[in-house]
């Protein structure tokens, strides 16, 4: 991708999508523009339930700083939230109340999985942990580790970022969404 | 020395207020346990609460024992004041542990004893909300007994011969 | 759950007034509850008459899974209970098995590891009052002093090798002794926090807007607190000095000089204003054990019990005795002792105990943790009767309710 760059200089502000570039006017395909539009300006609902809720503050702190990638505004409304990263253990009895937070979200949505807990029940192989929450709602993006180093948590984001941006707008509504959602019970 | 005459001496209180109720006494690694019958055992805390001044409840617990078919339920008392530690010890039987709730002395011992039914099905009488607190309600067996599994053997995703040593 | 409908109101003169209550629920998620517990509140309005917890939601079952492990598998679920300041369950764990083995610890040793739990003491600290500031209002704090947190990690990566959940440390010692880089660091940090530790201080501690809203905010007596065998900075706001580094020493704090902090009144500015002075007295035992350290020869990092502390990997390799050693103590050969034992260490929260029996074999026969949030925490629906709903949030942010130790 082209990427644009403030006269002189070679500091790169933003990529640019192909497109048709004239006097005033750049045209390109409307996916491209929400695509890009979407990406760096995401909203997540931190579900920080353990240890790994502790390595996202550290993220969200000054050190490692994930508002420079648009996530500024965390949400914890899942009404108005896009993204829902779901950090630390998740036991049987918390199940169904991510499930009711994922269900309350509306699409586009994305399902990121921060932890070996939340990804797979991690160490804790136990009766009242669920292994794993691809049990219960679809995920986009694992990130393992125990915890994950806030490196790896922002690498989980960027790679998110790289999902919203390459969607086709029509994804959402196409039977084999529908059909994976089927596979979970959701609606 | 003065140590072990002091220690004694608290059992020698409870031998003579309670005559025939004290099972066993040691002290392992400095601590000392003695082993009561579980029938006075809340009138013997009691006892040690009002007039020993045992007013700090550090933990109560629960230990299985299958071969001798008995579940232990351990209290352990702190007198601040001295800094004397005790560790009371009753043994109920498995079909049907019961003994009668703490938590008219220690209003910490709710969720102690709440914590107890859940993980080994100790009923005790007199609590004002005897429900599981820590797993789902609706668990049916209690699941820190030696015969039940760590492991939810429903899951397929993880292989008994690998994992579940 | 609410009431019907209060029919008398329908008629023109009512007859009498009738309270109608409606039921709040704190949610297991919620931005201001910093873990996942449940709080079913039934308020007048904005006042709360009444709250039932429920806890449980993040249950994982470690006192059952730590009877299949054997007892160095056990440090790594230890540190999943406090997870902000991890290191001290570690040693506290370590001597629990280090008291049943009956092995003796080096001095040097010890004083490494008070160096390691008052540095985890502060950062468990730091959380806990940043975070009084955020649901007050005053997110600056939160942002600034996190970098200092950064700071703790950084020496924790340098000791083990991790930043949150450290396992740090072996039954018997330290796995490797402290290199010079972090020495540098650990003096580092020494020197850049005081000062912004200052700015933090000057920022909430005597500011109007703070005072008002936490004083009596979450209030309780000496005599209730006991009662519900509270420990920890929330016992000492109550004015109950019961420290356990002071009334049943370990690892080598009774050498130490250090005051314990208490308040008078048990309420939310107590709490924090506890915290704060702890925190100082904890930098300077830290320093305190750099000097008493310098006394010692550098190079003991462990104790000297071969049947079970793991020999250095250069002996292993070299070494027949080493090799034989370390095979034994990983296959779970060595003689463990039958017993029971308890030890209790000072944790972030309070009394962390740990009760041990143990029936020979390399696995525990039964492992009890006496949780200090999970005691404390039964308290809290006394503590917010009568109050408004943004004083039950400040009390349970205050109160340091950490989720990972409140269901085990």
């Amino acid at each position: 991708m082209e990427t644009t760059t403030i006269k002189n200089s070679d500091i790169i502000i933003g990529q640019k999508p192909e497109g048709i570039e004239g006097a005033g006017f750049f045209a390109t395909s409307l996916d491209k523009v929400v695509g890009m539009a979407r990406k760096n300006s995401i909203w997540p609902l931190p579900f920080a339930t353990s240890c790994c809720g502790i390595e996202f503050m550290a993220t969200m702190g000054s050190h490692y700083d994930l508002a420079r990638f648009g996530a500024e505004r965390l949400s914890f409304s899942p009404r108005q939230a896009d993204l829902l990263m779901v950090m630390g253990t998740i036991a049987k009895k918390m199940g169904p109340i991510l499930r009711q937070v994922y269900e309350q979200m509306a699409e586009p949505r994305w399902v990121l999985s921060v932890g070996a807990c939340a990804s797979s029940g991690g160490i804790f192989d136990t009766y009242s942990v669920l292994q794993g929450i691809d049990r219960i709602i679809p995920v986009d993006v694992y990130v393992p580790g125990c915890p994950p180093r806030p490196e790896q948590i922002i690498d989980g984001i960027l790679k998110i970022q790289h999902l919203v941006q390459t969607e086709s707008l029509r994804r959402r509504d196409s039977p084999e969404y529908k059909a994976m959602l089927n596979q979970y019970g959701i609606e | 020395m003065e140590e072990t005459v002091t220690e004694e001496k608290i059992v020698a209180v409870i031998r003579e207020n309670f005559p025939s109720e004290v099972i066993s006494v040691e002290s392992p690694y400095g601590f000392l346990t003695v082993n009561l019958k579980a029938g006075k055992i809340i009138d013997i805390i009691k006892f040690l609460y009002d007039k020993e001044k045992y007013q700090y409840l550090t933990t109560i617990c629960g230990i299985h024992y299958p071969e001798s078919k008995t579940i232990q339920v351990m209290y352990q008392l702190h007198k601040l004041t001295e800094n004397k530690r005790i560790r009371l010890k009753i043994a109920l039987p498995e079909e049907k542990p019961s003994v009668p709730t703490l938590t008219n002395v220690f209003p910490a011992a709710n969720w102690m004893e709440r914590e107890t039914y859940d993980f080994f099905g100790v009923i005790f009488e007199g609590h004002p909300n005897l429900i599981r607190i820590l797993n789902v309600e609706d668990m049916i067996i209690f699941p820190m007994r030696k015969e039940y599994p760590l492991e939810d053997q429903t899951r397929e995703d993880k292989n008994n011969d690998m994992f579940g040593r | 759950m609410a009431d019907n409908y209060n029919t008398s109101l329908l008629s023109d003169i009512p007859e009498k007034e009738e309270k109608q209550y409606s039921y709040l629920n704190l949610g297991p998620t919620h931005p201001a509850t910093h873990g996942i517990f449940q709080n079913v509140l039934k308020m007048d309005g904005e006042i709360i008459m009444d709250a039932v917890p429920t806890i449980g939601y993040i249950h994982r079952a470690f006192e059952k899974l730590a009877e299949r492990r054997p007892f160095y598998q056990i440090t790594t679920i230890t540190d999943r209970m406090n997870y902000c300041s991890s290191p001290i369950n570690n040693f506290g764990w370590h001597m629990t098995v280090e008291k049943l083995l009956k092995i003796e610890i080096p001095k040097r040793v010890q004083y490494l590891r008070v160096i390691i739990m008052e540095l985890a003491r502060i950062s468990d600290h730091i959380i806990c009052n940043t975070i009084i500031g955020q649901d007050v209002g005053a997110t600056t704090g939160f942002l600034y002093l996190f970098q200092y947190r950064e700071r703790i990690y950084e020496i924790y990566e340098e000791i083990c090798g991790a930043r949150l959940t450290t396992n740090m440390g072996r039954v018997g010692g330290l796995e490797r002794n402290f290199t010079d880089k972090t020495w540098e660091k650990l003096d580092g940090f020494l020197k850049d926090f005081p000062p912004a530790f200052e700015e933090f201080s000057a920022l909430l501690e005597r500011n109007r807007i703070f005072m008002d809203r936490t004083i009596n905010c979450g209030p309780i007596s000496a005599e209730r607190a006991l009662a519900y065998s509270f420990s920890g900075p929330n016992l000492r706001a109550a004015g109950v000095d019961y420290d356990v580094r002071v009334m049943n020493p370990y690892s080598s704090y009774e050498e130490f000089d250090f005051i314990v902090p208490i308040g008078t009144q048990g309420d939310t500015y107590d709490r924090f204003m506890v915290r704060q002075k702890e925190m100082w007295e904890s930098v300077s035992i830290i320093k305190q054990a750099i000097e008493k350290i310098k006394k010692e020869p550098s190079h003991i990092y462990r104790a000297d019990a071969p049947e079970y502390v793991l020999p250095p990997k250069e002996e292993v390799y070299n070494n027949m005795e080493a090799l034989i050693y370390q095979f034994k103590n990983i296959m779970g050969e060595t003689d463990i002792p039958k017993g029971e034992v308890y030890h209790a260490v000072e944790g972030g929260n309070g009394e962390l105990g740990f009760y041990l029996i143990s029936d020979g074999g390399r696995t525990p026969y039964r492992l009890h943790f006496r949780r200090p949030c999970f005691i404390f925490y039964q308290a809290y629906p006394e503590m917010i009767k009568g109050r408004m709903l943004s004083d039950a949030i400040i009390t349970m942010s205050s109160m340091n309710v950490i989720a990972g130790e409140l269901d085990s």
